[in-house]
């Protein structure tokens, strides 16, 4: 169990920005109303999504360096983790786009970067299931994904801010903390996002843990 | 030259009040909360996820004892 504090905390996190997220007071905002609190919901998926993509990518290159079958397994596992975090943020800000700019897919950059990175990454994982041989496979998915990484964060956090879009802190549009992201949100807002890491580090690593036990019955 | 003065007053006055209203008038859920049923639905979604983290804390479990045996 003392190995396992970091799920609790995880849960906990996650379960306390639940109950504030719904609870607490915040700033009243035009056009935005209660839907505000999506913060606390749909942009810590996406961070999910990157810290996981993250780790995918270290745990490549050390497979590059070390060969070892593990660290190819563990980069496989924490992107298929983050594809449904990926998921979870473009549904979630489908809905939120809806009822606040009007329209599911309103033509943002940043929407379409998005929807780009995602396919990015089920490219990745059909690329995997093309390949038969082991090494081989490992050796060019790790190349891949060290390609996809960086044009990733290229798609996310550059493109859109290069042109307008409707996201705050893109195309010259203030970001949430310059306005309105006051003391009372951040107090929700940063427990959220540490809290669904944690929980998305966890389930990746669940599946992690279930592969390795497969492979090992397998071979 | 004094009615000049009024009407600017006036006309400042108005300005500033609507300018009140409309900050002070965004439309929140307020009564949601005022009435104290929000907290139902807090609860619903606390149990949904508690079940759900239980869950994920079984299935940690099961793959332990698979891991142990290996």
């Amino acid at each position: 169990m003392r190995k396992n504090w970091w799920k609790v905390l995880a849960s906990v996190l996650v379960l306390y920005s639940l109950i504030t997220g719904f609870l607490l007071d915040v700033p009243h905002l035009p056009i935005l109303h209660e839907s505000i609190r999506n913060l606390y919901f749909h942009v810590p998926m996406w961070f999910t999504m990157i810290v996981l993509y993250l780790v995918s990518v270290i745990y490549s290159i050390k497979h590059l360096g070390s060969n070892n079958e593990l660290d190819d397994l563990m980069a496989v596992e924490f992107v298929n983790a983050g594809v449904v975090f990926g998921f979870l943020g473009l549904v979630t800000g489908m809905i939120w786009a809806n009822f606040t700019w009007g329209d599911p897919w309103p033509n943002d950059p940043k929407l379409n970067s998005a929807a780009i990175s995602t396919l990015m990454y089920l490219a990745y994982l059909v690329l995997r299931n093309s390949m038969e041989e082991e090494q081989k496979r490992a050796r060019i998915s790790a190349i891949y994904n060290i390609f996809a990484f960086p044009v990733m964060i290229v798609l996310l956090f550059i493109l859109p801010r290069m042109t307008d879009s409707l996201h705050p802190g893109n195309g010259g549009n203030p970001g949430f903390g310059a306005y309105d992201l006051d003391s009372r949100m951040r107090l929700v807002f940063y427990p959220a996002c540490l809290g669904w890491i944690l929980l998305g580090v966890w389930i990746a690593t669940l599946r992690f843990r279930i592969r390795r036990l497969e492979n090992k019955k397998f071979n | 030259m004094r009615n000049l003065l009024v009407t600017a007053l006036v006309l400042l006055l108005t300005a500033a009040r609507t300018f009140a209203r409309e900050a002070g008038g965004i439309e929140m859920a307020d009564t949601l909360r005022s009435s104290g049923k929000i907290y139902v639905v807090v609860a619903v979604v606390a149990v949904i996820l508690l079940a759900l983290i239980a869950y994920l804390f079984t299935i940690d479990a099961k793959v332990k004892k698979i891991e142990e045996k290996e």
